[in-house]
């Protein structure tokens, strides 16, 4: 058990190692999130001011980018923190040491927790100083929110890097576009109803669905419904099993096809 | 007709007569990647102690070879057994008793010589860590790179540290492609050198992959020749020499070569 924690530690470190060698990775952690964040800050306080039935909608809006960067930055700090072994032809190396895919995948848990609270904290204080908007007052729902987008975004992020190590860095581009598939059906900006009846089901099977609605619910009705954290939480347990065992299977085809032999190339 | 068959009986390859068990046995690998057989019913053993050598041209199945030993490549038929364990199931358990080192993998650019040594050193859990990375530093000439980045490293430095992430956990078993290929002469004799004091001090068993044939008549107690993803002949260096007529390996490397060609 100590020598696995051991492990983890190693890997946490020597991701911080390559996080701290540039000062540039640490600025490209927080500049995109502030950069959305001005932008949509500003359409909060248009919104806000404009007096009109959209006004009661403008922290909503300013609460889903930021509940949204929480699970679109989890995944790719996931993912991200993975592919820098993978370009810098380290995997192999990995892989032949005693470190085990679940201590991998624990370690990238932790990174993208690390890298995640460097992105959003300051975005979340610059949001309540520049807009006066405090999403720190959604309370123990923010905990519940968060949870729940950094787990849908590692169950994500384990696929996407079991694909890379099977297909190699043609499938790198998915670390973008896989989550941005979820944005339409997990209704970020828009409550469900909103989707035609059909695709509401299908919504209703992704757990960031729930986190969104849960956060409307604080912010128009303000009432946070545990019932919404808690199914959004089952779903992502489901996700994260089947994303670990998609890691696996994946990891156990590149075996097979050799793939681990030309990984970065 | 399978290669092996085609062989002199009188030359046929003869295992080393050992009574331990094999640090490693081959048993009948193959590998068949889409309808290309890399690797073709190859046997051999690698007796404890000893540094065997696995040579042939270029795409004659030694690095997929060597990936099969360390557990990185599933083989199609047969299996790899390093210290008693089959490397396609029970590899963890072996794997903090190996190490290896490839030309086709690095260690991240960006960290430290030392920053490098001390994440393998905690992931092999290294005791003593901080004396091991000075013992490697020392023995293999690492002290005014040891705080650099490593992707700025010279090709022969990135070898030689690559060489010290492969000792850090003081291995039993030590799988080495092409260990010597980006280094200058003396660096490269330098390096065996070392290979050569620390199978000695350690007792361990060294499989390299080369095709540089005075280093693996310094080196190797037993060489297996492969062709075409298939073993065209074994036994030790001298003894292949003597068994062809030729002046060094380096002859009888480029007779069978040209043999294999033609047939």
């Amino acid at each position: 058990m100590s020598n696995s924690v051991n492990r983890i530690v190693a890997m946490t470190a020597r991701y911080y190692y390559v996080q701290r060698s540039s000062w540039l990775r640490l600025l490209d952690l927080i500049y995109w999130p502030t950069m959305q964040m001005v932008v949509w800050g500003f359409l909060y306080t248009y919104l806000y001011q404009s007096k009109s039935d959209l006004a009661s909608t403008a922290g909503v809006l300013l609460g889903a980018v930021l509940l949204w960067d929480i699970l679109f930055r989890g995944q790719l700090g996931f993912t991200f923190t993975f592919l820098e072994d993978i370009w810098s032809r380290n995997v192999a190396n990995l892989m032949m040491s005693p470190l085990t895919s679940l201590e991998l995948a624990a370690s990238l848990m932790l990174m993208s927790l690390i890298r995640l609270l460097i992105g959003t904290i300051p975005v979340t204080i610059l949001a309540l100083v520049l807009f006066g908007f405090n999403i720190y007052g959604l309370g123990f729902g923010l905990l519940a929110f968060f949870v729940n987008l950094v787990l849908t975004g590692w169950a994500i992020g384990l696929i996407v890097c079991g694909l890379v190590i099977r297909h190699g860095l043609g499938a790198e581009s998915l670390a973008f576009s896989v989550v941005i598939l979820l944005m339409p059906l997990c209704c970020v900006y828009y409550p469900v109803w909103v989707l035609p009846t059909w695709l509401q089901p299908v919504a209703w099977m992704l757990a960031p669905t729930y986190v969104f609605e849960g956060m409307r619910g604080v912010l128009l009705d303000h009432v946070f419904r545990m019932d919404l954290a808690v199914e959004s939480l089952m779903i992502n347990l489901v996700y994260l099993a089947m994303g670990f065992a998609s890691f696996l299977f994946l990891l156990r085809s590149a075996r097979y096809s050799g793939s681990l032999l030309t990984m970065g190339e | 007709m399978n290669r092996m068959e085609r062989i002199d009986p009188a030359v046929a390859p003869v295992a080393p007569d050992v009574e331990e068990p094999p640090a490693i046995a081959v048993e009948t690998l193959c590998k068949v990647f889409g309808e290309h057989w890399a690797v073709d019913d190859v046997s051999f053993d690698v007796p404890r102690g000893w540094t065997v050598g696995l040579l042939g041209g270029n795409g004659a199945g030694k690095t997929t070879t060597i990936a099969m030993i360390m557990g990185l490549v599933v083989p199609t038929a047969g299996r790899a057994v390093v210290l008693g364990c089959d490397m396609a199931r029970e590899r963890h358990k072996v794997l903090s008793r190996m190490n290896f080192e490839s030309p086709y993998v690095a260690l991240p650019a960006r960290l430290t010589v030392r920053e490098n040594l001390t994440v393998f050193g905690r992931l092999y859990a290294v005791k003593n860590l901080k004396a091991r990375i000075e013992e490697l530093t020392e023995e293999l000439d690492l002290g005014e790179v040891l705080d650099r980045p490593t992707g700025k490293l010279s090709a022969g430095q990135k070898t030689r540290v690559s060489m010290a992430k492969a000792l850090i956990n003081t291995p039993d078993v030590l799988l080495l492609d092409e260990p010597t290929a980006s280094l200058d002469p003396d660096r490269a004799d330098w390096v065996r050198a070392c290979l050569e004091r620390y199978r000695e001090r350690h007792a361990a068993t060294i499989l390299l992959s080369s095709h540089n044939m005075p280093e693996v008549e310094q080196l190797c107690d037993f060489v297996v020749m492969m062709s075409y993803g298939e073993v065209i002949e074994m036994g030790g260096p001298q003894e292949l020499i003597e068994r062809y007529e030729c002046a060094d390996l380096d002859e009888v490397f480029i007779h069978l070569a040209r043999r294999e060609a033609e047939t």
